[in-house]
């Protein structure tokens, strides 16, 4: 099935977010504000099949192909690349918008993917793109931008030999749901799950994110790892693997966000214990799981970015962003703290808020399976999300003690993306019907009973009064927890200045050499050819004449015996 | 000079006196609502209530256990 009016709908944020720097400062906030929207028309203009399809060198590529995977993912890139942008009007750094807008188009293009060929460039756009975010943070995420790249590149490497391994073995770049059963298909897996943030380069997402500035995080929260659950979905749906990688993601970042101070690295932490779930429910693989994954990356997107704007509208007001220098800040700010609450709330799966009606999916798709450990592993989980996200981050930044700090609201246009995204929460979690209907298979679930209603807040409230009785135990202190990254942070560097020192020898040893060999050859050229030097010194006109006779008896001699 | 209601003293005792209340009652949900066990254990009384806060207690001790391993100070990788 071909279409009339196949434009991939992508393009139109990549273009406006390219037009931004040469606008004037109104037109510009309007193409903020306008192009997400005219993006979301786009997006739901197209039908299922392929949209597009183009040749390219001998392979066929569908730059655009429809479904409702496809079209759910890119409705909330959408809506974020339109949150974000209201919450980052403000922001002076005019590159950063560009970079998100680039960053969110080339999200929604992954989306609508239909070969491997046009997922992978669009893939690399948004490692650049996104890149681009964290370096308008300016010189002090210099360093972390740098890992973050250089992760990324590698991921990419590894996927673009899967790909081009795939299509040597089956001809066709088609992007088609696969298992991991080829060396080709293993890198493509792996290349997937590095952007997802999977064990073990887990560490580039709590060390990139939150060295971007207040607005940058809001947007880079949202689409690398959730297109990375976006093509697992699509390409590994029911590898067994992936339960266990989600697993180990989900209590990763408990355990870490736990002992973490920075409000946004905790954030950033709980980003890689949600997705977490997501990828165990792609393991899973039964409609119910695979299902709650999408429904879940739907709601996450939602709430993340929630979070992250109450912590950066913190972070804008006070400029701290550790929670030993924060506290207390809802005598001030009760709009920023509400909204952080929901947020809150809507993360730990609350009744009535987003997370509710989309996690338990996952769970449900374990029992039903009857997957005994991933059941309670996943309860027990949930109740950690609570204790690490739920109460701790709006608890240490807006209660704890008084830090004396008595900063503002932050302006109009960051209180109305606040105010937006806590009424999406709320409302998807009072009506989910609208977000079941965009799944990707029918859905057979009843989110309220009694049951699932006080089973729910029976473990949340529990996990709620074991944090306050060991809030002793939680106390926050001045720290960061070592990681894998300590491999090429502190182990690289520890490398570098040996290998340093060993070279510094090694030059002197080299130089020394090379000066005595050059001294021998310029004395060698100075006795020959110096002042005293046989062949410079002066010679009498007779011994020359002598010379010069001897040597032509001498080819007389030659001449006559030759003859 | 008297700060906030929300952070006083006889606020804060209230706020743990209604809280105890509300998870007593919410155990004894339990008697009424019967909740589908899919595994044996998830049925036994007040299940999600001691499974969550155990599971809760066990993860701040292993992130403690583990904290005292992998904690550094947070100028660690600044040169």
């Amino acid at each position: 099935m071909m279409t009339e009016f196949p434009i991939p709908p992508g393009i139109i944020l990549i273009v406006a977010g390219a037009l931004l720097p040469v606008l004037s400062r109104d037109v510009r906030n309007g193409v903020i504000l306008g192009a997400p929207f005219v993006t979301l028309i786009l997006i739901w203009l197209i039908g299922d099949g392929v949209m597009l399809r183009l040749s390219f060198l001998e392979y066929e590529i569908v730059p655009v192909e429809g479904d409702p995977l496809a079209r759910l993912f890119a409705t909330v890139f959408a809506i974020m690349a339109f949150g974000g942008g209201l919450f980052a009007l403000r922001q002076d750094k005019t590159l950063e918008l560009t970079a998100a807008f680039i960053y969110a188009g080339s999200a929604i293009g992954v989306a609508f993917a239909g070969d491997l060929i046009t997922l992978f460039v669009f893939w690399e756009v948004m490692a650049l793109a996104s890149t681009m975010v964290i370096w308008c943070a300016g010189p002090a995420a210099f360093g972390a931008s740098q890992r973050y790249i250089s992760i990324h590149l590698f991921g990419g490497v590894v996927l673009m030999a899967g790909i081009a391994g795939e299509i040597a073995a089956t001809g066709s770049a088609d992007f088609t749901a696969m298992s991991p059963d080829t060396p080709a298909r293993w890198m493509i897996l792996i290349g997937f799950l590095i952007n997802a943030g999977a064990p073990p380069l887990s560490a580039w997402l709590p060390d990139a994110y939150p060295s971007s500035t207040w607005s940058g995080m809001v947007f880079l929260s949202a689409f690398t790892t959730k297109t990375a659950v976006l093509v697992l979905l699509r390409g590994f749906p029911g590898a067994e693997i992936l339960i266990f990688v989600g697993l180990y993601m989900v209590f990763y970042g408990i355990i870490y966000a736990i002992l973490e101070n920075d409000m946004r690295r905790i954030l950033a932490y709980s980003i890689i214990n949600q997705v977490g779930f997501m990828v165990t429910g792609v393991g899973i693989g039964t409609a119910m799981a695979l299902n709650g994954a999408a429904a879940h990356a739907f709601t996450h997107i939602i709430y993340k970015a929630l979070l992250l704007m109450s912590a950066g509208s913190v972070l804008y007001m006070t400029g701290k962003h550790k929670c030993t220098d924060l506290g207390g800040l809802f005598r001030t700010m009760p709009l920023t703290t509400i909204c952080g609450i929901i947020g809150a709330l809507s993360i730990s799966s609350f009744p009535l808020t987003s997370g509710f009606i989309s996690k338990s999916m996952i769970s449900q798709g374990a029992a039903d399976e009857h997957l005994t450990y991933v059941w309670f592993l996943l309860m027990a989980a949930s109740a950690g999300v609570f204790l690490h996200a739920g109460i701790k981050f709006p608890w240490f930044v807006f209660f704890q003690k008084d830090s004396g700090l008595r900063p503002d609201e932050p302006p109009w246009n960051m209180k109305l993306a606040m105010v937006l995204f806590s009424v999406l929460c709320i409302g998807l979690g009072v009506m989910p019907w609208p977000l079941y209907e965009m799944l990707p298979y029918p859905v057979d679930y009843v989110p309220y009973t009694a049951s699932h209603v006080t089973s729910m807040l029976q473990l949340l409230l529990f996990s709620g009064l074991a944090f306050f009785l060991m809030l002793g135990l939680l106390k926050r202190t001045l720290t960061i927890s070592l990681d894998f990254d300590w491999f090429y942070r502190g182990f690289g560097k520890l490398l570098a200045s040996e290998f340093s020192l060993v070279s510094t020898r090694a030059w002197g040893v080299l130089t020394a050499r090379a000066g005595r060999v050059a001294q021998r050859l310029i004395a060698q050229v100075y006795r020959h050819h110096g002042p005293y030097g046989i062949l410079a010194r002066t010679w009498r006109t007779g011994s020359m004449a002598m010379w010069t006779a001897i040597l032509l008896a001498m080819y007389l001699l030659v001449y006559y015996l030759s003859h | 000079m008297s700060d906030h209601w929300l952070v006083r003293p006889d606020t804060i005792r209230k706020l743990w006196i209604g809280s105890i209340v509300a998870l007593v009652l919410l155990v004894a949900t339990d008697l009424w609502i019967h909740h589908h066990a899919h595994f044996g254990l998830d049925g036994t009384f007040g299940f999600y209530a001691w499974f969550g806060f155990l599971c809760c207690v066990a993860m701040v001790v292993g992130s403690k256990v583990l904290g005292a391993m992998i904690k550094r100070p947070d100028t660690y990788y600044d040169d």
